[in-house]
């Protein structure tokens, strides 16, 4: 692990965490889905997935790519990424 | 879990005020409005400019301006990362190359020293070309990087034949596969670290090699430093950088990255080397490029004169070479032969040029469609497909004449 971050920060210049936008759930977000990536992910794919596009997603990073997060937590993301990047209505 | 507001922001950024009126030229209209609002210019470490899509993992591609030259500048070459550990090139100091697995009759290891002193140096002009270019103009669109039409380059790769290094370990009968990995890796230890494989048949030809050396120097450190595998006329997920193992195998592969991951419906593009080992029924590892054409200049919506402009471009396919292109001046009414540049082999971008002559003033829609020698054409409409691959439909491009 500590291979990763000293390799990381050697490449990384800006401080600053790609913005998402505020709302119920971004701390989760933020907390969750950054640890791996950047959040632009979620702008770049955005804003054409519905709900159960990123229900996929979510599941996606759980069953293929063994995030961590339990159900509740899940939920909560799919919420948010739903309700703030979803498609627009 | 802690935040890690330490780790983002790769690159330094190029421009910012002044960005949003210049997308119009870097960035297709087609492209989900969210990549239009994040991607952005920077100059990542040791390149120039290009298109930020994420940087952690680091993903960016090549302005459409770069290919008006059929070779891409190492400084120009589009960058694609799965997962965010990529090694420094402090780390990649020690590095060294092992052969072996359960179908090597031993294993047998290299430093830079040995693969530079004790193996014929062979050269490849070859494509390499991220399977989802162009998945951002997927329509319905298809979620993953949202590519443009920048996550390709062309270049000259020099290094040692894969079949060489094979031979120096010893390929027994029963080899099925050939496994490779690199020194990148996953954050958490429980993502599948990227691996990818090849039938062994693929690997025992002569211009599969292991790159040293890029357009006359070494590697970028995001383009896999200080040695990649160079697969010719496949996708660049087989290319795996910073390639650290070798395994001949007496089975498939088996993990997310070639099981789930990089497929295609079964049969729905054409293959001359089938990956057997790696067919179900349903669906077939994506392997083979598409024949695709790229207009480099003029830019869409550019304005240009009456006496006309000259389109220039380049067009590739998986390995049969370039017969012809032609350019349409008028939205794909009529087509009128492009001029072929240097032949730079069939695994090479071949350039060609068209002018336009003298234009009526108004809208002009350009397009450009190549065919191989095999025959293969562009797509007339998109081939949609579950993950967003082989887009080649071809390009179509606005300027206005006044």
């Amino acid at each position: 692990m500590m291979r990763i971050l000293i390799g990381a920060s050697l490449l990384l210049a800006s401080p600053a965490l790609a913005e998402v936008k505020p709302g119920p759930g971004q701390d989760t977000v933020e907390a969750n889905c950054a640890a791996c990536h950047t959040t632009d992910y979620i702008r770049m794919n955005a804003p054409f997935l519905t709900q159960d596009g990123w229900k996929a997603e979510v599941g996606k990073m759980r069953t293929a790519f063994g995030s961590p997060i339990d159900d509740a937590v899940a939920a909560e993301i799919v919420q948010y990424l739903a309700t703030q990047y979803g498609p627009k209505k | 879990m802690q935040r890690r507001t330490v780790l983002a922001g790769l690159g330094s950024v190029a421009a910012t005020a002044a960005q949003a009126a210049q997308k119009p030229n870097w960035m297709s209209p087609a492209l989900p409005d969210g990549t239009r609002d994040e991607a952005i210019l920077v100059r990542p470490p040791g390149k120039q400019s290009l298109i930020q899509l994420t940087d952690r993992p680091p993903n960016y591609e090549t302005p459409i301006n770069a290919f008006a030259n059929p070779i891409t500048a190492n400084d120009r070459f589009f960058v694609r990362y799965h997962l965010a550990a990529v090694p420094t090139m402090e780390e990649l100091k020690d590095w060294s190359l092992t052969v072996g697995g359960d179908a090597a009759d031993r294993a047998v290891k290299f430093a830079m020293a040995d693969l530079k002193k004790n193996f014929t140096q062979v050269e490849v002009t070859a494509v390499c070309q991220c399977s989802g270019n162009r998945r951002g103009l997927f329509d319905p669109h298809v979620p993953g990087v949202e590519w443009g039409y920048g996550a390709m380059g062309n270049a000259v790769w020099r290094g040692v034949r894969l079949k060489d290094l094979l031979a120096k370990a010893g390929v027994k009968s029963d080899a099925v596969e050939v496994w490779f990995a690199g020194a990148d890796g996953p954050v958490m230890p429980a993502t599948p670290p990227f691996r990818k494989s090849l039938p062994v048949a693929l690997a025992q030809r002569d211009d599969v090699i292991v790159a040293t050396s890029m357009n006359g120097q070494p590697l970028p450190h995001l383009n896999g430093f200080p040695a990649r595998l160079v697969v010719p006329g496949w996708t660049g997920t087989y290319w795996m950088k910073h390639l650290t193992s070798i395994e001949v195998s007496t089975k498939p592969m088996t993990n997310f990255w070639v099981q789930k991951a990089y497929r295609v419906p079964a049969g729905m593009f054409p293959v001359d080397l089938p990956f057997a080992s790696q067919n179900d029924s349903a669906t077939w590892p994506i392997t083979e490029m598409v024949v695709n054409s790229l207009i480099a200049a003029p830019l869409d919506g550019a304005k240009v004169g009456r006496s006309g402009f000259t389109v220039r471009g380049v067009a590739w396919d998986r390995g049969h070479g370039i017969k012809t292109v032609e350019v349409s001046f008028d939205g794909g009414k009529t087509w009128k032969p492009a001029e072929l540049g240097r032949d730079l082999g069939n695994y090479a971008f071949r350039s060609f040029s068209l002018a336009s002559g003298a234009l009526p003033p108004g809208p002009c829609v350009v397009s450009a469609r190549a065919v191989s020698n095999k025959g293969e054409t562009q797509a007339v409409a998109l081939v949609r497909n579950p993950a967003g691959y082989h887009h080649n439909v071809p390009q179509t491009l606005t300027v206005t004449v006044a």
